[in-house]
C-alpha cells in the first residue's frame, strides 16, 4: 500500500457495530455458510468429486455478504467463475450447488454448467460468466428490464480486479452512466488476476480510480468488514433503487487459495498470505459479536455447528445423487416456441 | 403491398414494438436518424427514445445487454450495422447467449434478435462486406437467417422476434432496395426457414443465399437461353438446416452447386455439399461444385471487388463445365 499511486485506504478495523444487531448476525451466517461450502469444495475436489477446476473464494467471504444482504426479491446478479460465494450469500440451495459442482442430475442446472457455472433464475441468480468481464454486459441488460418495469429493483455485478482491465468493463461502465441503469458495480480487488499481481497488470491499486473517469459515484471500502461492506453497498443500492444510477465499490480484499485448482499461489509470501489471515472476515465478525456483547462465543459455536452439519448433509446428499445419462440435450439447447406465440 | 427490403424490415420491426411492450430496438445511430440503411426509419418518432434507443459504440455491451434483457423477461432486438462487427461482441454471442440456456440445464429462456447487414459489391473494402454467415452458423444454441427478399427480410423478422430462442438475421447490403409485393397480414411462421424453390429445373440444382440467390436466379435466365434448366433454391436457413428440399432436388437433378458469399473453407456450401453426397451419394451424376469467394480478403477497387464475387456469369461458366 505504499506506491505512490495508491489512495491511503483506512481499513476499518474497528469494533464498533453500526448495524441493527441482525443484520450482523445475519452477516455472519451468510459468511460462514460460503467459508463452509467452499472448504467442504476444496476436500471435494481432493476426494475427486469435483471435475476439471474449481475456484475458490475463502477470504473473500465479507465481500458477498456484505453486498448481497442488503437486496431484495426482483434484485439480479451475475458474477465470474470464482462465483460461489455469490450464489450461497444470496441462498442458493446447497445440496443442488454441491450436486452442480459434482455433475449430479440434481444440481441447479442438471449437471450442465459445472463449478463455472451456477445460476437460478428464481434467487434473480442469472449466471456465473467464465470469460473474463463476460457478465457485466449482461447485469446492464438485467438493470434495463428493471428500468422499464420501475419497481425500484437493481442489478448487481460482481467482478475481481482483473476485469477492469477488459473491455467489458469500460463499455458497461460507461453504458451504465449514460443510459443512467440501477446497476451497483461490485469490485472484488484481490489484489492478483489469475497468477499476476495487480501492479505488474494495472498502473495503480485503487481500482476506484476507474469509476472517476467515467462520472460514476464510488467508494473503495475494507472488503473483509461485512458491516463497512453492507453499509456502503446499501446507500448505493438505496441511490440506485430511486433513479439515482449506477454505482462503483472496491472492495479491498484476499483470495487464500490459488486463481484455480492447478495454482498453488507460489507467486506470493507466507507473510503477506498470513497477514490477510488475520484479517479475516470472520474473525473479524466474531470478534465484533462478541465484544459487543450480541453473541456469546457459544452462540457463535452453535451457528458454527449448525451450518457445518447443513454442508455436510448437502454435500453428501449431493455426493451420493446420481449422475445424468448419455440422453439428446437438445431440449437444453433450443427452447421450443409454442406455436400461441405466433398468434 | 410492393415494398422494398428496407421497408420490409421497419414494417417488421414496428408491427412487434407495436404489439408487444417487452419488444425493444437498440444499436448504433438506429433512433433519432432512423439508422444508417434507414432500417428503423420512423420507429423513433412513433415508440420513443427508451423502446428505440440509440446507443454508444460498444457492440460488446449492447449485445450483452440484449442477453441480460432476455433472459429477464424482454424481448430486444438489436441491430449490428455491419455483420463484421460481430467480431467485436462475439464472445458474447457464441460463449454468452448461444449457452447460456444449456448452461442453465434448459431453464431459460434467451429470445432476442441480432440483425446484422453484411455482403459485397458495395466498395465498403474488406472490413465492411462479410457477411458473418460461416461465423455464427457453428453454434448450437443459436438459429441463423439469412433474407434473400424483402418478403424473407419481413417474415423472417417477424418470425425471430417470437422465437423463444436467440435468433441472428442475417441481412445484405446489396438489397435494401429490391422490391417485391409483400402481404403485410401474412400469419408469422417457421415455414418462413424452409428452403425455397424459386425456379424449377432438370439439370443442376443451385443453392444460395441472401445476394447470391438474384444472381443463381439471373444466371438461370441465361442457362435458359441455352436450353440449360436449372432449379434455383434460396437456402433461407443455416441453423438449423433442413436438407430435405435440396436433396429431394439432387434427386431430381442429380447435380448441385452451391454459390455463396464466404471463403471456401468452413463455408455452409461444404457442409450442404457433405450432407448432400452422404444421404444422395446414389443420385449424384457429378461431384457436388461450389462457387465462393477467393481466399483473400475483399478489395476495394471495383474491378478487383467485382472479379471477387460470385456473379451470375461465373454460376453460368460453372454450370456448362458441370454439365460438359
Amino acid at each position: 500500500m505504499s506506491d505512490p499511486k495508491t489512495k491511503k485506504v483506512k481499513l476499518s478495523g474497528t469494533s464498533a457495530t453500526r448495524l441493527p444487531h441482525k443484520v450482523l448476525i445475519d452477516l455472519y451466517g451468510r459468511m460462514r455458510s460460503i467459508r463452509a461450502f467452499e472448504d467442504k469444495i476444496h476436500d471435494s475436489f481432493l476426494n475427486g468429486l469435483v471435475y476439471g477446476t474449481t475456484h475458490l473464494c475463502q477470504g473473500q467471504e465479507a465481500v458477498s455478504a456484505g453486498a448481497i444482504a442488503p437486496l431484495i426479491d426482483g434484485d439480479y446478479l451475475t458474477y465470474t467463475y470464482r462465483g460461489h460465494g455469490q450464489c450461497i450469500a444470496r441462498g442458493m440451495d446447497m445440496e443442488a450447488a454441491f450436486a452442480e459442482v459434482f455433475g449430479r442430475s440434481t444440481g441447479v442446472s442438471g449437471g450442465l454448467g459445472g463449478s463455472m457455472h451456477l445460476t437460478d433464475m428464481d434467487l434473480g441468480l442469472i449466471g456465473s460468466f467464465a470469460i473474463v468481464g463476460a457478465g457485466l454486459p449482461v447485469a446492464a441488460g438485467a438493470a434495463m428490464t428493471c428500468q422499464y418495469e420501475e419497481k425500484g429493483n437493481v442489478a448487481m455485478t460482481f467482478f475481481g480486479d482483473g476485469s477492469t482491465n477488459i473491455g467489458a468493463f469500460h463499455e458497461t461502465m460507461n453504458l451504465a452512466v449514460v443510459w443512467n441503469l440501477p446497476l451497483l458495480f461490485i469490485c472484488e480487488n484481490n489484489l492478483y488476476g489469475e497468477y499476476s499481481p495487480i501492479l505488474s497488470t494495472t498502473p495503480y491499486e485503487d481500482i476506484a480510480r476507474r469509476a472517476e473517469a467515467y462520472a460514476m459515484p464510488s467508494d473503495i471500502v475494507d472488503g473483509n468488514d461485512a458491516q463497512a461492506v453492507y453499509e456502503v453497498v446499501s446507500r448505493h443500492v438505496e441511490r440506485a433503487r430511486r433513479g439515482g444510477g449506477p454505482g462503483f465499490i472496491e472492495c479491498k480484499t484476499y483470495r487464500y487459495k490459488g486463481h484455480s485448482r492447478s495454482d498453488p499461489a507460489k507467486y506470493r509470501t507466507d507473510e503477506e498470505l498470513a497477514s490477510w489471515m488475520e484479517k479475516d472476515p470472520l474473525k473479524q465478525m466474531v470478534k465484533l459479536l462478541m465484544e459487543n456483547k450480541i453473541l456469546t462465543q457459544k452462540e457463535i459455536e452453535a451457528i458454527d455447528q449448525e451450518i457445518s452439519a447443513h454442508t455436510d448433509m448437502a454435500a453428501k446428499n449431493a455426493a451420493e445423487a446420481p449422475f445424468p445419462t448419455e440422453k439428446s440435450l437438445l431440449d437444453e439447447t433450443y427452447a421450443t416456441t409454442p406455436l400461441k406465440n405466433f398468434g | 403491398m410492393e415494398i422494398t427490403y428496407r421497408e420490409a424490415i421497419v414494417a417488421a420491426q414496428r408491427e412487434a414494438l407495436k404489439n408487444d411492450d417487452r419488444v425493444m430496438v437498440m444499436g448504433e445511430d438506429i433512433g433519432v436518424s432512423g439508422g444508417p440503411f434507414k432500417t428503423t426509419v420512423g420507429l423513433f418518432e412513433e415508440f420513443g427514445g427508451a423502446r428505440v434507443r440509440d446507443t454508444p459504440i460498444c457492440e460488446e455491451a449492447f449485445v450483452g445487454a440484449a442477453m441480460g434483457m432476455a433472459v429477464t423477461g424482454r424481448r430486444p432486438i438489436v441491430e449490428l450495422m455491419f455483420a463484421d462487427f460481430m467480431g467485436v461482441c462475439f464472445d458474447q454471442i457464441v460463449n454468452g447467449i448461444a449457452k447460456h440456456r444449456f448452461m442453465c440445464g434448459g431453464k431459460v429462456m434467451v429470445p432476442l434478435v441480432i440483425r446484422t447487414m453484411g455482403g459485397g459489391g458495395t466498395r465498403f473494402g474488406a472490413q465492411h462486406s462479410q457477411t458473418g454467415e460461416t461465423w455464427v452458423s457453428q453454434f448450437p444454441g443459436l438459429k441463423v437467417v439469412c433474407a434473400a427478399d424483402p418478403s424473407d427480410a419481413y417474415n423472417m423478422l417477424r418470425w425471430a422476434i417470437k422465437e423463444d430462442n436467440p435468433v441472428i438475421v442475417l441481412e445484405h447490403k446489396f438489397l435494401f432496395t429490391r422490391t417485391q409485393d409483400v402481404d403485410l397480414d401474412a400469419p408469422i411462421s417457421a415455414d418462413i426457414l424452409t428452403p425455397a424453390v424459386l425456379r424449377q429445373g432438370n439439370d443442376v440444382t443451385i443453392v444460395a443465399t441472401l445476394a447470391m440467390v438474384e444472381r443463381a436466379l439471373a444466371a438461370a435466365e441465361t442457362l435458359a437461353a441455352k436450353g440449360i434448366n436449372v432449379e434455383v433454391i434460396n437456402l433461407r436457413c443455416l441453423r438449423p438446416l433442413n436438407m430435405e428440399p435440396i436433396l429431394e432436388s439432387v434427386r431430381k437433378t442429380n447435380r448441385l452447386l452451391c454459390v455463396e458469399e464466404n471463403h471456401s473453407t468452413g463455408g455452409w456450401g461444404g457442409e450442404v455439399a457433405a450432407r448432400t453426397t452422404s444421404e444422395a451419394f446414389d443420385y449424384l451424376d457429378a461431384p457436388p461444385e461450389r462457387l465462393t469467394l477467393p481466399d483473400w480478403p475483399m478489395p476495394y477497387s471495383p474491378e478487383l471487388e467485382d472479379a471477387a464475387m460470385p456473379s451470375a456469369d461465373k454460376v453460368v461458366e460453372t454450370v456448362v463445365a458441370m454439365l460438359t
